[in-house]
């Protein structure tokens, strides 16, 4: 890593540091803090689906498992909303490691990988919805207290420097991926498998790192939703939209790169309050335009949206 | 275990009644993978939204959904071949994870269209018969699951005729075992991948039609059956239309028991660790013959 890698990454960090200090509306502070619990869950996804290839369907398994255990250890237990968050991702770390040894073992790859991500995410929504210490359908209330003793705090602008300074985490740690020998292996899997096999790459143990460190930021991404909202219920923490909102994001603003999904969580969620200012009440349009913008991605390569503007200059 | 055979039986027996119909859900899913190679994640969308077509026909138009299944078999047909052929196709550019992501997308259009266009309320319709039963032995089995058997078994007899009896199906087959070489032959390969997008969409309409008179509508009605039918699709084996109906019977049948005893809620669970058993398993099902 060079000073000139670093220096984008400390200018997002500044320019969400400076935010709180800048906007006082509890509306756009309340859509910065959304979207970067977003970001971080899609930060998660894009190690996996982006560096390494493997599409997963179901990253709303680690989501619901970081936020849960964070949730049930602080009220059922007592435990320190701190350490309640750090357990929450190891949780979610090992979820995404029992999840990838099972799949990655037998081989699934491609759509049966995504698939099966899928099912696992649900069989955990549909214990969740049914068991008695998540607080079964009627959810899981963590009790207000806002102190910064407790991970709660009474200025939404200090919470938004928490969720920045762990994106800001993400971001090195996503960079520092991409420059070391683990990185380079992933990607060598997702271009062709049996190539880097070939070359002495272990690509089972190298899969599992990716899912087991995947697993574990989307998993802090549902602990800091968890803190923030301070309410849960299996819909929320294990529904498809958290699994959908982790792929999408990384898929429009670039995926297997830094800065891909952070920017595709700005795009996505700044179009998606676009389209409800101008729909006004009727469910369901923002997220119609998500499916558009998703297959015009899709259509319109090159995909990373820095390209497209690239490609624009060039012309 | 704690249940009277009477009430066993009736339960395998509706459940098998029920499962005829995912079957067919699975037969549109299995059609289009078996030739086209790709899973479309739009089924589950494509169901509700022909449910949907099948309650408007019902409460705008009078029409009995039994009666409206036809004209809506029509009219999916030409939906699919366009999604196929104006989204899908372009969109994906031939790449697997590229159709995740195009169908997943459509997905996410139709269900949000459903939900701006009806709301998220249930909706379900009146019919005389919907909640009449017919005595077999001992047991007691529903009417409208019963004619969704029938309807079920007569598509895919229909199916089968236009696969083996008709042009269509001879270049259907022939694309599905080898694509460079019907096109070298003069088949417009994509013109039979929409062409067998459009069976597989009409396939769920006619689904559509068999399940209103017994399930309610929701936008998001096509989630759980999806899952479902990936589950049978899995089971019998991708691409296999035999393996598609009897691990529709097979899924319907551990359905039922499962809720039986576990309640609706958890009765899901019944499925959906089957379905992770065959993809860790055995990914090529009980009658694939591909991984």
């Amino acid at each position: 890593m060079t000073a000139r890698d670093i220096l984008p990454i400390l200018g997002f960090a500044l320019v969400f540091a400076a935010a709180p200090l800048l906007v006082a509306s509890n509306v756009v502070l309340n859509f910065l803090v959304f979207t970067l619990i977003i970001a971080l869950a899609a930060q998660g996804w894009n190690l996996l689906g982006g560096y390494g290839g493997q599409y997963s369907f179901g990253h709303a398994a680690f989501f619901g498992a970081g936020a849960y255990v964070s949730a049930i250890l602080q009220v059922r237990l007592g435990v320190n909303a701190y350490a309640a968050f750090a357990c929450g991702i190891a949780k979610a770390a090992l979820v995404g490691f029992v999840i990838g040894f099972l799949a990655f073992r037998s081989g699934l790859r491609g759509s049966y990988f995504a698939l099966v991500t899928l099912a696992f995410a649900e069989v955990l929504r549909v214990l969740a919805n049914a068991a008695e210490v998540t607080g079964g359908a009627a959810g899981i209330l963590i009790r207000l207290e806002a102190d910064p003793r407790n991970f709660q705090f009474a200025e939404r602008g200090t919470f938004l420097w928490v969720a920045g300074g762990l994106v800001t985490l993400a971001l090195l740690a996503t960079l520092a991926l991409e420059r070391s020998r683990l990185g380079a292996q992933l990607v060598a899997v997702r271009e062709n498998e049996a190539a880097a096999q070939a070359l002495g790459v272990d690509a089972l143990a190298v899969k599992l790192r990716a899912i087991t460190l995947s697993a574990a930021i989307t998993g802090a991404a549902g602990g800091l939703y968890a803190q923030y909202f301070l309410y849960l219920d299996a819909q929320i923490a294990y529904g498809t939209w958290i699994s959908v909102e982790a792929l999408l994001a990384p898929i429009v603003g670039g995926a297997g790169t830094v800065f891909g999904p952070v920017l595709g969580a700005i795009i996505l969620h700044g179009v998606s309050e676009a389209t409800k200012s101008v729909a006004g009440s009727i469910p369901g349009v923002d997220l119609v335009v998500f499916g558009i913008v998703l297959i015009l991605v899709v259509r319109f390569p090159p995909r990373e949206i820095p390209g497209l503007l690239g490609a624009w200059r060039r012309r | 275990m704690g249940f009277p055979p009477e009430i066993l039986l009736e339960a395998a027996l509706n459940g098998l009644l029920t499962g005829a119909v995912y079957g067919l859900v699975a037969l549109g899913l299995t059609l289009v993978y078996g030739v086209l190679h790709i899973i479309n994640f739009a089924h589950g969308a494509l169901l509700t939204a022909a449910m949907y077509a099948a309650y408007v026909a019902r409460t705008a138009f009078g029409l009995d959904p039994y009666v409206a299944a036809l004209p809506l078999a029509g009219l999916f047909f030409l939906l699919g071949y366009a999604v196929q052929r104006l989204v899908i196709g372009p969109a994906s550019r031939g790449r697997d994870e590229n159709i995740l992501l195009v169908t997943l997308g459509l997905s996410i259009i139709i269900e949000n269209t459903m939900l701006a266009l009806f709301r998220s309320d249930t909706r379900s319709i009146d019919l005389p018969y919907a909640m009449e039963v017919v005595a077999f032995g001992p047991t007691l089995l529903s009417w409208p699951r019963l004619v969704g058997f029938g309807a079920t078994i007569l598509v895919a007899l229909l199916l089968f005729l236009l696969m083996s009896a008709t042009a269509t199906g001879k270049a259907i087959r022939a694309v599905a075992k080898e694509r460079t070489g019907a096109a070298l032959v003069g088949i417009d390969v994509a013109h039979i991948y929409a062409v067998t997008f459009g069976i597989g969409t009409a396939c769920l309409a006619i689904a559509a039609a068999l399940l209103l008179p017994s399930f309610y509508v929701s936008p998001r009605v096509g989630n759980a059956f999806v899952l479902v039918a990936f589950t049978i699709v899995v089971l019998g084996g991708m691409g296999s239309v035999i393996g598609a109906l009897l691990g529709g019977l097979i899924i319907g049948v551990v359905e039922s028991l499962s809720g039986l005893y576990l309640g609706d809620s958890l009765g899901q669970i019944g499925i959906f660790l089957i379905f992770i058993l065959v993809l860790l398993v055995r990914p090529t099902g009980l009658f694939g013959a591909r991984a």
